[in-house]
């Protein structure tokens, strides 16, 4: 049936067509090259810290350049210039923003007495994202202006900055800038003139990377433990002090001005379609020069290295896999490095994700399962303890992962690590738990002879392993051992070690 | 008794190890760090500790920021602040002037202080220097970083306080700096950059009491490019210059 179906099609294509085609009269459509950003169009103009951080700085780099104006258009125009701008949450998830902040502003929403609030999460912790930094030393006048902007559109009368607690000098600088910016008559009750009153709050945390899930943040912010809430009701209805809440990060945030007074054409000429604006990456690891630079989304991951990096180290075929977005993001080995783009569709193609947009590079050097199960160690010790499948699969794969840093394993393990992952993954109340499974299973998925290669080795040299990583040597022979422990699985390098001493 | 059982136990343990039946082949893994408390001589609740004046106005003015009603939210701000004036850890005491401070039951203060890892409930030493050992700092070479920093403060153990009480180190999980790894954090500030040789320059200032220049140690001066600025090397744009119209 299919298969009739599918002739018919091919007989029914218009032969014309094709001969039509030869003639070269159409042309294909021309082939976009991304990247290349020029300093024009970046946003975040101090993210080196080269001027001026305080207002005197920011205002000679235009920030606070007609807010007023910008106020005074109203809610739906800003969220409907986000929205036309195509900007999608800068901290992992990629939400549309102009979509999230419109659900503030439900029909009716004037009638709710309640408070509205806007968190900006600054509770950067993702290893290998050290973006928001930059922008929080650099550029702190965006931000601030950024929160009165955002909150402005969905009518929030205050916005408390939830910083992580190690970034001291950061804080300072926000904070110094939240209060020259009061003192200007940009915040306060008066906003900028425009009769609009609003607050910005600063919170520095104490050190948790839960705190970076939004309603665990609030939850931080409540003064209590960083343990994700239950979803609905979603933060829009009830989130910060029982309060309509929206949570954005810091690069959302302060974008948003420079969009409003740019106009949202040129924010979305930037990109592939729904990929849209500029961007902040972060490349660390084994580059010869590590750095923070905002490129245009869409950018080759190779031209990204290769341009702001100086390239891998050792040269580009030295590359042994990237990690295109932090931990949580699988990773990919080179031939895919070779051939994706830095945005959230073309990475996720690849089956990893742009996350934060943290690029770390693994040279051939790189000992991929220890760097790994590093990340399972960082989990581990990250889970807040909520959820079972969480709290005791963290520890159970950062167990099996420190094992198979050694080939202390069986092959057999590696499918019940993977099972392992799979069931620790959705879950869990938050995302921790997928963002613990991922890495596992993107290092099974492209460097999985690695870890069988040194199983094998191990097994060489040690003798049986059991289920659990003991050696069949080191059990006690006068009790008996349970026959599920893989004692007398055979493995397939046995088989070619049985093989080959009669050859 | 207490001997007795103790004679009992030292026995167990000289059994060969072999007749020991193990349910699990892993051993236990403690936690980081004992989620109790026992009072000891420098710990217990009988240790005043109060805000002084300074500290004082700052915790009432970090408490207007919050709803009136939700006095509680300031906890980690104000036990921040107390950790600051108790010489860098939190004691009970300090948990228990701050539950007094903002009226919340004791408890939900040990909750907050033992969830977040900011928080010491140990004395530490003067210098507190964390190593950040998560893989993007690996990759550079976070480790040697780490043997170098304990090498240097006589072979100190991961988590331990040197004998003259001017350092602890402990290893702690990404600080958010990894565009320039490897780094270490001593109190507040980043050392960002690091070799094993600018590393014992760094400890061998702080051993003289002196503070060396936080920031990267490599010559460069925030996450820019070493070899030469690749993005913002325009003089930046000001204000109202290729907006839209409506405002310029």
């Amino acid at each position: 049936m299919l298969r009739s179906s599918s002739s018919i099609s091919q007989i029914s294509r218009p032969f014309k067509a094709k001969l039509r085609r030869s003639f070269a009269t159409v042309q294909d459509p021309p082939v976009r090259r991304y990247g290349g950003l020029r300093d024009q169009d970046r946003i975040f103009t101090n993210a080196y810290c080269k001027h001026d951080h305080g207002i005197k700085g920011a205002l000679s780099r235009g920030d606070w350049h007609r807010t007023k104006d910008i106020i005074g258009k109203g809610d739906s125009w800003i969220i409907q210039t986000i929205k036309d701008s195509g900007l999608r949450g800068r901290g992992g998830a990629g939400f549309p923003s102009g979509l999230k902040w419109s659900f503030m502003n439900k029909p009716g929403w004037e009638k709710d007495p309640r408070p509205r609030y806007l968190v900006v999460n600054a509770d950067e912790g993702e290893p290998g994202t050290c973006k928001d930094r930059e922008i929080l030393r650099g550029d702190p006048h965006k931000l601030i202006e950024g929160c009165l902007v955002a909150g402005r559109a969905m009518n929030a009368t205050a916005a408390y900055i939830y910083i992580r607690g190690e970034f001291y000098q950061e804080a300072s600088h926000v904070q110094q800038a939240i209060n020259e910016a009061y003192k200007a008559g940009f915040l306060g009750k008066d906003a900028c003139g425009s009769g609009y009153a609003f607050d910005v709050y600063l919170h520095r945390g104490a050190g948790a990377y839960i705190c970076g899930e939004e309603t665990a943040l609030i939850e931080s912010l409540e003064g209590k433990q960083g343990k994700p809430r239950l979803k609905p009701p979603f933060p829009a209805d009830v989130g910060l002090f029982g309060c309509p809440t929206t949570v954005a990060n810091v690069e959302t945030v302060a974008v948003a001005p420079t969009i409003c007074r740019r106009g949202a054409p040129w924010f979305a000429s930037f990109g592939r379609a729904r990929n849209q604006g500029t961007k902040l990456f972060c490349i660390s690891g084994h580059v010869n020069n590590p750095c923070v630079v905002e490129e245009e989304m869409s950018i080759p991951l190779k031209e990204l290295i290769e341009k702001h990096c100086g390239g891998v180290r050792g040269g580009w075929d030295n590359l042994l896999g990237i990690i295109p977005g932090g931990c949580s993001v699988p990773v990919l080995p080179i031939k895919k490095c070779e051939e994706v783009l830095m945005d959230y569709d073309s990475l996720k193609d690849a089956q990893s994700g742009l996350g934060t947009g943290a690029v770390i590079v693994m040279d051939k050097s790189t000992d991929i399962v220890r760097a790994i199960a590093r990340f399972s160690q960082f989990y581990k010790h990250e889970s807040c303890g909520q959820c079972t499948p969480c709290r005791e699969g963290t520890t159970w794969m950062m167990n099996m992962m420190d094992r198979f840093v050694e080939g202390r394993g069986h092959q057999r393990e590696i499918d019940m690590l993977l099972e392992l992952t799979k069931q620790v993954e959705g879950r869990t109340i938050c995302a921790l738990g997928d963002a613990a499974a991922w890495p596992i299973q993107g290092l099974m998925r492209h460097f999985r002879p690695e870890v069988e290669k040194r199983i094998a080795q191990f097994r060489a040299e040690n003798g049986t392993v059991l289920f659990g990583g003991r050696l069949l040597s080191e059990t006690d022979p006068s009790m008996a051992l349970p026959d599920n422990l893989g004692g007398s699985l055979k493995e397939a390098s046995d088989a070619t070690a049985a093989v080959s001493p009669p050859a | 008794m207490f001997a007795g059982r103790l004679a009992r136990q030292l026995a167990a343990a000289a059994k060969p190890a072999r007749s020991v039946r193990r349910i699990s082949t892993t051993p236990a893994r403690k936690s980081d760090a004992l989620f109790i408390h026992r009072d000891t001589p420098y710990n217990n609740p009988k240790i005043p500790f109060k805000f002084n004046e300074e500290n004082l106005k700052r915790a009432e003015e970090i408490i207007s920021h919050y709803p009136p009603q939700y006095k509680k939210a300031a906890v980690i701000p104000l036990l921040d602040l107390a950790q600051r004036q108790n010489k860098g850890w939190t004691s009970i005491s300090v948990m228990n002037y701050v539950a007094n401070f903002l009226e919340m039951p004791p408890m939900r203060v040990y909750e907050v202080a033992t969830f977040y890892t900011m928080f010491n409930r140990e004395p530490i030493g003067e210098n507190f220097v964390q190593v950040c050992t998560t893989t993007p700092c690996m990759l550079r070479g976070a480790y040697d970083i780490l043997d170098t920093v304990c090498k240097e403060l006589g072979d100190v153990k991961v988590g331990g306080t040197t004998k003259d009480g001017k350092f602890t180190v402990i290893e702690v999980e990404c600080q958010g700096a990894c565009s320039n790894a490897p780094m270490l954090v001593v109190g507040d500030d980043f050392y960002e950059d690091l070799t094993p040789e600018t590393t014992k320059k760094i400890l061998a200032a702080f051993k003289k009491g002196e503070k060396p220049k936080p920031g990267p140690q490599s010559g460069r001066q925030t996450s820019e490019n070493s070899a030469g600025l690749t993005a913002l090397t325009e003089k930046p744009y000001g204000p109202g210059e290729h907006c839209t119209p409506d405002f310029a």
